[in-house]
């Protein structure tokens, strides 16, 4: 019940003129964004990064997450016209809505995503209201052994779960490591891989870490391999639904949410692996089968429903544990701590405000995305047509705007161009980038809570593991790492 | 050096990432053994420990992915929408870009924003393949000068503006 009223207090911040100015320039931003190709959602909230610089919490949070919710929305609709997925979260969307397009159903399919979208979202946003506070009271008295308990797990998590190769996850999350070393020691104001530079003595910023990763790395990547001749997106008119399209899709609107919500909320479970979970779900339950691979709307709409619930689900453990579970969550994280902002347990009590306006803004914001898309669809999927060479010299203007804005300084424009050579790199190799942002995002903050748990024990380990919360996050830790094995195994018997 | 060793080499390129680690290793370990512990030590653990660590861990990554890489290992290159990976990959095109990237960089203090930030699209997007002798550095202004206008005026965040803002 106390939710309820903190989140009519939220609608309060959240409807107030300016904040639902935010929001709509949010998700218009976010959709463009997420029909753009080659822009993802992570790199879109990097790229913005800078406006913290001028705005006040708020209002920037609350475009955040339009961009997070409006990138999805968008997103399907370049999966579903151009069949070139930019999201792995979009994979599925294009198996089944890019058949409809060509079969001249692409009207169908773009409101089966943009309806499953919104309802995943409201879902999914519901879920959020009604569990969030429960999480951060039951972890609002965890101390320093339990919040770097979760730290490690996030580490494990996004180097073992994601990607196909956990060595070169691994060394993605030490590079992001050592990066975030760099500086003064929190604690001793020691300099460490400074080598006597007063520019290195305040560390490598975040923003130009996640910029130059997501942004840099990303244009000069694709400026390495850029694909002369462009798809050509199918022609589409307004959407809409007959029906019977109705009929078959309003059970995968409801399912999905409940397969893409808990996923969201685990630590590296972002939204690839509950969409394949709901296309799988609905290919069982679809009483035309034969109709999947062709063009079925159930594989639509399910899958981008349990999409958005993911991104819902990635607020709950953003919010009240201050886990990053996916890149946009990391580089939402980072924008949080530009304010000043720990978010964690206590965020709700120290930030009411903050929170549930957020939170109001993602109901707020759904219902803007749903009359933006549905309308607008053919206006949006004209961004596909936009020259190749605009959109990546775009991406690495705005990226210089925002390692400039960090500092006003010309030499962090050179360790942008050095970093985003790293990412350039780290894809060319196939080295996840996801791990090394977390890396420097949470890496400093584990020192920290490292440290604070061994010296409140006195520098005995077991301080590291005094609390049943502890140890069962590194009972999840364990599970992780020996998840391999244990197939194998299973695997072994089976046979 | 012969055809066949030339190959070998190109085939296993990813070793490359592995010295990277083992040197980014070595320089971590370095750095945290040279501190001056004694004199800041607060508490068991000191600022040394946990560069000790990540430079452990960075060499024994080094290693295991040097073996992965010789057993046959691969990184995956990274797919994306306009990404095509059969064709070789365009190097120069990447140098150039970097190169009107550190161009920006050394021009946004003497010229000011709107006219290196316009002088960088232009100069991205002709390195990119667009040809537009009028459209191209038109957009290019456009852009720059919005950017600046949004940035230092409207969201507070300051740009120089250089001579050109001077003039205007």
């Amino acid at each position: 019940m106390e939710s309820l009223t903190s989140l009519m207090d939220g609608f309060g911040t959240a409807l107030t003129p300016v904040n639902l100015l935010w929001a709509a320039v949010g998700v218009l931003l976010g959709t463009a964004i997420g029909v753009l190709p080659g822009i993802g959602p992570a790199m879109a909230v990097a790229l913005l990064l800078p406006v913290t610089y001028g705005l006040e919490p708020t209002g920037a949070f609350i475009m955040f997450a339009g961009i997070y919710y409006g990138a999805m929305f968008g997103g399907s609709t370049t999966s579903i016209l151009l069949n070139t997925p930019g999201e792995s979260a979009a994979v599925v969307a294009a198996m089944e809505g890019h058949p409809m397009a060509k079969a001249g159903r692409g009207a169908q399919a773009l409101a089966a995503a943009a309806i499953g979208h919104f309802t995943g979202g409201m879902i999914g946003t519901l879920l959020l209201v009604a569990l969030a506070p429960v999480v951060a009271a039951l972890a609002v008295d965890i101390g320093a052994p339990d919040y770097l308990a979760l730290m490690v797990l996030a580490f494990i998590a996004v180097t073992s779960v994601l990607g196909s190769s956990r060595i070169r996850g691994v060394a993605s999350l030490l590079i992001g490591l050592t990066i975030g070393l760099v500086g003064l020691d929190q604690l001793t104001g020691q300099q460490r891989l400074t080598f006597g530079s007063l520019q290195l003595a305040d560390g490598i910023d975040v923003v130009i870490v996640a910029v130059g990763l997501f942004a840099i790395g990303e244009a000069l990547w694709v400026a390495a391999h850029l694909r002369r001749t462009s798809g050509r997106p199918l022609p589409v008119g307004r959407p809409w639904l007959a029906r019977e399209d109705v009929r078959r899709t309003w059970k995968p609107w409801l399912r999905g949410p409940f397969i893409g919500f808990p996923f969201g909320a685990i630590p590296a479970g972002g939204a690839e692996i509950p969409t394949f979970l709901a296309y799988v779900t609905e290919k069982r339950l679809s009483k035309h089968r034969d109709e999947f691979g062709k063009g079925a709307i159930e594989g639509v709409a399910g899958p981008e429903s349990a999409a958005s619930a993911s991104a819902a689900g990635t607020l709950v453990s953003m919010l009240t544990l201050g886990l990053p579970t996916t890149a946009v969550a990391a580089v939402m994280l980072a924008a949080f701590q530009q304010y000043g902002i720990q978010p964690g347990p206590l965020l709700f009590e120290r930030e009411p405000e903050l929170v549930w306006g957020l939170i109001a803004s993602l109901f707020v914001g759904m219902v803007l995305l749903l009359a933006l898309n549905l309308p607008l669809a053919p206006v949006w999927a004209k961004l596909l047509r936009i020259p190749r060479p605009y959109l990546y010299a775009g991406i690495l203007f705005f990226a210089a705007v925002g390692a400039y804005a960090v500092g006003g300084e010309a030499l962090d424009l050179v360790v942008l161009l050095i970093v985003g050579l790293l990412g350039l790199g780290m894809r060319r190799y196939g080295l996840p980038v996801l791990p090394a942002v977390i890396g420097v995002i949470l890496g400093p903050a584990a020192e920290q809570q490292l440290r604070r748990a061994l010296q409140i024990s006195d520098g005995s380990l077991t301080g590291l593991v005094n609390t049943p919360f502890s140890v069962t996050v590194y009972a999840v830790v364990l599970l992780l790492l020996g998840w391999p094995l244990l197939r194998k195994a299973v695997a072994r018997r089976a046979s | 050096m012969t055809g066949g060793a030339r190959a070998w080499l190109r085939a296993h390129s990813e070793l490359g990432v592995s010295a990277l680690l083992l040197l980014l290793g070595v320089l971590v370990l370095t750095d945290a053994l040279t501190l001056d512990v004694d004199v800041a030590a607060r508490g068991p653990v000191g600022p040394a420990t946990v560069p000790l660590v990540v430079g452990c861990g960075l060499l024994a990554v080094a290693v295991l992915l040097a073996a992965d890489v010789l057993h046959g290992g691969r990184g995956e290159a990274e797919g994306g929408e306009d990404v095509d990976l059969d064709a070789p990959a365009d190097w120069r095109t990447v140098l150039l870009l970097a190169g009107s990237f550190l161009g920006f960089a050394v021009l946004i203090g003497p010229l000011g924003f709107p006219v290196s930030g316009a002088l960088l699209f232009w100069a991205a997007a002709y390195v990119l393949g667009s040809r537009h002798p009028a459209r191209d550095p038109l957009i290019a202004a456009v852009l720059s000068l919005l950017t600046y206008g949004v940035f230092d005026r409207l969201l507070g965040v300051p740009l120089p503006g250089g001579p050109l803002m001077g003039v205007l």
